[in-house]
C-alpha cells in the first residue's frame, strides 16, 4: 500500500511491478489526464501544489480506509506536482484484487476521497493567458466543513 | 499577550499574501481569529467558511487555541486529481 507524491512523471509500468500477485484475478488502473478543456475554456497546461506534509498523511489515511472496507490485495496511488502540459497523467490509482468488484469499487473510493480530501490545488493555464485556481472563486462551492 | 506563530499560505491565499510562509505575531486567541486578522491585512478573497485549517500539519478546528511556536496553514479548497 503506498501512496506518493511526485514533482516527477508518473510511469505506470515501473509502479505497476510493485503490484505483481499471482494472488490478484483483477488488477484495476485509473489515470486521471490533463484534458484541454475546462468549463468551456481552452487549457494550455495545468500547475498543482501540494502541502506535502499533510497531503501525504491524507492520502496514506484513504487507502487504509479503501483497504478496511474492500477486500483487496494491494493498492497505489501517486499524484503530481509542479508543472504538467496537456494529456500528462496528472494521478494515477491502481488496486489489485482476487475478483474485479473490490478492485473496481475500491479504485473509485480512492479517486474521489482524493479529489475531496488530499491538500493539494490546481492552477489552470488558458489559452488567453489567464490563470485561475480551481475551485477558489469566492462565490464557488464551499469548501468541506471544518473538522 | 501577544504570541508568535509560522502561518504558510497554499494556492490563492499564497498568492494574495505574495509569499508562502511567514512569522506572525498575533494576540488571536483561536485559529478562526487569526484568519480572520490576516484576511482583513491581506484582503484575502476566501471566507472562512471556504477554507480549512492545519494546525502542525494536521486538520484542525478552527476554533483550536493558538500559542506560540504552533505552525498553522490556511487551506483552500483543494482540487487535486
Amino acid at each position: 500500500m503506498k501512496f506518493e507524491l511526485t514533482s516527477s512523471e508518473i510511469t505506470p509500468t515501473a509502479l505497476l511491478s510493485a503490484l505483481d500477485d499471482t494472488a490478484a484475478g483483477a488488477c484495476v488502473t485509473f489515470e486521471g489526464r490533463v484534458r484541454s478543456q475546462n468549463e468551456g475554456r481552452a487549457v494550455l497546461a495545468l500547475e498543482y501544489e501540494a502541502y506535502a506534509p499533510l497531503a501525504q498523511k491524507e492520502g496514506e489515511r484513504i487507502l487504509s480506509e479503501a483497504a478496511a472496507r474492500f477486500s483487496v490485495l494491494g493498492i497505489a496511488c501517486v499524484h503530481r506536482t509542479g508543472r504538467l502540459v496537456l494529456g500528462d497523467l496528472a494521478v494515477w490509482v491502481a488496486v489489485t484484487s482476487k475478483h474485479r468488484a473490490e478492485a473496481f469499487e475500491a479504485s473509485r473510493y480512492v479517486i474521489d476521497q482524493v479529489k475531496a480530501r488530499v491538500p493539494i490545488w490546481k492552477k489552470e493555464h488558458y489559452s488567453d493567458g489567464s490563470t485561475g485556481w480551481i475551485n477558489c472563486a469566492p462565490s464557488g462551492p464551499a469548501g468541506p466543513a471544518p473538522a | 499577550m501577544k504570541k508568535t506563530v509560522l502561518v504558510r499560505y497554499f494556492a490563492i491565499l499564497r498568492e494574495q499574501r505574495g509569499l508562502g510562509e511567514e512569522q506572525v505575531s498575533t494576540s488571536a486567541a483561536t485559529a478562526r481569529d487569526l484568519y480572520e486578522e490576516l484576511r482583513g491585512l491581506h484582503r484575502f478573497t476566501l471566507p472562512s467558511g471556504n477554507v480549512r485549517v492545519a494546525l502542525n500539519d494536521e486538520f484542525g478546528p478552527w476554533e483550536s487555541e493558538i500559542r506560540s511556536g504552533d505552525a498553522l496553514a490556511f487551506l483552500p479548497p483543494v482540487a487535486g486529481g
